[in-house]
């Protein structure tokens, strides 16, 4: 089962509650919630990636990861134009006597190397990130992805996250979402079983809630909230969820001292075990809505 | 004509509040500078709950194209699923649909289908808007949920700001960022005179500081960094300043944690306007007036010009 | 000698468009009769890479110089690699005044080293 925590809004407390559940899963390994041990964690945010910091991995391996880009050769290259022709997205260009490729905007489709008359392209990978694979602690596995400072494509980076980190069979599956709600989003959240939308009380929350449910719409996912710093704004996140029919499954109030420890890079449980019977509440809530909607 | 672009890195640590906070002082403030403003955070725009903007006008936005399978003219060769690197091609039986979600618009499938049984449409996938705001023209947009391309939303928006700010002779831009260090950060970032990076001191926040300021240093963009909820955590923020003081970056501002920030949000309003007096207002006009210095040429308003201005406006 | 220059309307009087990649349109003009013509961009609208689009669009028509705003970093390169001279517009009040300024030796050409990190002419 994958479970995927997402916001919308930016700073809510996706890291806070993906790591609290992981650890929640690893320390009931074995049991109904967790029936194949430890789950794997998988940080989609591969702009600013945080999970690592909370759940302190020892990294196994890191590899690159790129976009295969086109290269051409220039002794049977007939600047026909029929490469530059076919990019959507001008990564190429007939200038001059030549094609010029601009490697930055190629999004790695293969349009041009299939559409060459001559077959004179082939591709080469274009790395733009890294991918992370450890274990963290109470043998969680561990894996995210690092976009290179400077690189835009975030998608990319998410997809060969996915595809390469793969679960033992029957392992539960946490995806810590990037914010917003396009599409490095989409790509992190496609493909679960439920979508965890972690919110807080305030305008500003609700506003990004809704995109954020859209999406879960968008996708057919059942969905659940769970509302962060609950008390320093108002009632009509909490309301909002009641029309829409998404149950509340956790609210965790503001708290200084929970603020504070997580500004230190501790985990919730670590600091406040208290809400180790919550999580669990909440991951058998989960469970229990995924097979509900089986 | 100067660009000032709010930035973080890390979600959630008070870009929009800042954003508006700076909007309202550069309109009624004490150093009064005619600003347009821009909100780049399209994903997730939230400035105009905190501006009362009027709706002047609304423009579709169309991203990139997207494939479409024309089921008659379709043989079920299956080519187009071997040729999509994007898992955008549906297969069941002899059906094939492409997943608009995932589509990429890349084409290769339309240019290689074999029956030419695929066409690439171009689709709305967001809206732009001009509005007037209580302390400026506004920009903004929204990308529907699940939308591409956001980058070329951002682009756009900032070059409708442009020739708005030149039409009114706005002697500056205020553009509210996007979290990340990606696209969309980089289409608001780029070309801009001064970017304001707004950290906070935690473990997450200055992981992403790092990320964002070598960024901005990639992109060549003169960097202030600002210091939010500041009293937070004196540890981190101790560590913030350090790594700010090693890198040669000057933080500009020490905004303390202060709950008038969420209960002027509460009231659709930047803090600087619910509360003059409030700990966070008064750290906010002291940054303001650090960027009418450095970045407007340092000349503060008297009232006569103010008010002319906003005539001519 | 053919140049072309960014506009934002489809007239020799226009004022330039300040920008190369997204300028609305294009006005190509032969400098020893002054005949002019006015097409729209085709790059307006690209998702991405406008810059090189309009360079492709330049270099079709082949224009040896080319006015605009401003250019960003993939269109330098594109017009570069094109052999297409850039020039910078700078106070010309329309597209015909701008092309006096150049034939008068007064506008600022860019040189061949890279143009500063901005991705988009922003």
């Amino acid at each position: 089962m994958r479970i995927a925590v997402a916001s919308g809004k930016g700073g809510t407390g996706k890291t806070t509650v993906a790591t609290s559940l992981a650890l929640c899963l690893a320390a009931n390994g074995g049991s109904a919630l967790s029936p194949a041990g430890p789950p794997l964690l998988l940080d989609c945010d591969v702009e600013a990636p945080n999970a690592h910091l909370f759940l302190r991995p020892s990294w196994e391996a890191v590899w690159p990861v790129g976009i295969p880009v086109p290269q051409i050769d220039p002794a049977g290259c007939t600047a026909c134009g029929r490469c530059a022709e076919v990019c959507a997205f001008n990564a190429l260009a007939i200038l001059g006597s030549g094609v010029q490729v601009f490697p930055e905007l190629c999004h790695g489709c293969g349009s041009c190397t299939l559409a060459c008359p001559e077959g004179v392209i082939t591709e080469v990978v274009r790395p733009i990130g890294v991918l992370r694979r450890g274990t963290a602690q109470q043998g969680i596995d561990f894996g995210h992805g690092e976009l290179s400072i400077g690189e835009p494509m975030a998608v990319p980076v998410i997809r060969e996250l996915k595809r390469q980190l793969n679960a033992r069979p029957g392992q539960l599956v946490i995806l810590d979402a990037p914010p917003g709600t396009s599409c490095p989003v989409v790509e992190a959240v496609r493909g679960s079983d439920f979508l965890l939308l972690v919110t807080e009380p305030t305008p500003f929350g609700l506003h990004d809630l809704r995109l954020a449910v859209e999406v879960g719409h968008a996708l057919g996912l059942p969905m659940g909230a769970v509302i962060n710093r609950d008390g320093i704004g108002d009632d009509s996140v909490i309301r909002f969820c009641e029309n829409e029919g998404i149950p509340v499954l956790m609210r965790i109030p503001f708290e200084r001292a929970i603020a504070r420890d997580s500004a230190l890079g501790r985990t919730l449980l670590e600091t406040h075990p208290e809400y180790a019977p919550r999580f669990r509440e909440l991951a058998g809530d989960i469970l229990r809505q995924v097979e509900g909607a089986r | 004509m100067k660009q000032l672009v709010i930035l973080s890195g890390k979600g959630g640590t008070g870009k929009t509040s800042l954003t508006a906070a700076l909007a309202h002082l550069a309109h009624d403030g004490p150093c009064g500078v005619p600003l347009a403003l821009v909100d780049a955070d399209v994903d997730a725009p939230n400035l105009d709950l905190v501006l009362a903007p009027t709706r002047l006008e609304e423009h579709d936005f169309v991203g990139g194209d997207t494939a479409r399978i024309d089921s008659d003219g379709c043989d079920a060769c299956g080519l187009c699923l071997e040729v999509c690197r994007f898992e955008a091609i549906r297969q069941t039986g002899r059906h094939f649909e492409v997943d608009p979600m995932a589509c990429e618009g890349c084409g290769a499938c339309f240019h290689q289908c074999p029956a030419q049984a695929i066409r690439m449409q171009p689709r709305v996938v967001g809206r732009w808007f001009r509005s007037e705001s209580r302390y400026g023209p506004l920009i903004h947009a929204a990308l529907f949920p699940a939308g591409e391309n956001s980058g070329k939303l951002v682009t756009l928006v900032r070059q409708q700001a442009r020739c708005l700010a030149l039409d009114r002779e706005c002697p500056g831009i205020l553009i509210d960022g996007p979290p990340g260090i990606g696209c969309p950060v980089i289409s608001a970032a780029t070309g801009a005179d001064l970017a304001l990076v707004v950290t906070e001191p935690t473990a997450a926040g200055m992981h992403d500081l790092e990320r964002i300021l070598g960024t901005t240093q990639h992109f060549a963009i003169p960097t202030w960094v600002v210091l939010n909820k500041a009293d937070l955590v004196p540890e981190v923020s101790a560590q913030v300043m350090d790594t700010c003081q090693r890198k040669g970056i000057e933080i500009v501002g020490r905004i303390p944690f202060d709950e008038a920030v969420t209960q002027a949000m509460v009231r659709g309003e930047p803090v600087t306007a619910f509360d003059r007096q409030a700990p966070s207002s008064l750290a906010i006009l002291q940054i303001w007036q650090r960027i009418v210095a450095g970045l407007f040429g340092g000349s503060i308003d008297t009232r006569v010009e103010r008010l002319d201005r906003r005539e001519r406006a | 000698m053919r140049i072309m220059i960014t506009t934002t309307k489809p007239e020799f009087d226009s004022p330039v468009d300040p920008n190369f990649g997204r300028g609305a349109y294009f006005v190509v003009v032969e400098t020893n009769s002054m005949e002019w013509q006015a097409y729209p961009n085709p790059a307006v609208g690209a998702p991405g890479g406008a810059g090189i689009q309009a360079a492709q669009f330049v270099s079709e028509h082949k224009a040896e110089r080319v006015i605009s705003g401003d250019f960003g970093p993939k269109a330098h390169q594109a017009l570069m690699a094109a052999g297409v001279g850039m020039y910078l517009a700078g106070a010309s009040a329309s597209a015909r005044q701008a092309v006096a300024h150049l034939e008068a030796g007064e506008l600022e050409r860019l040189g061949g080293s890279p143009r500063q990190g901005s991705k988009s002419g922003n």
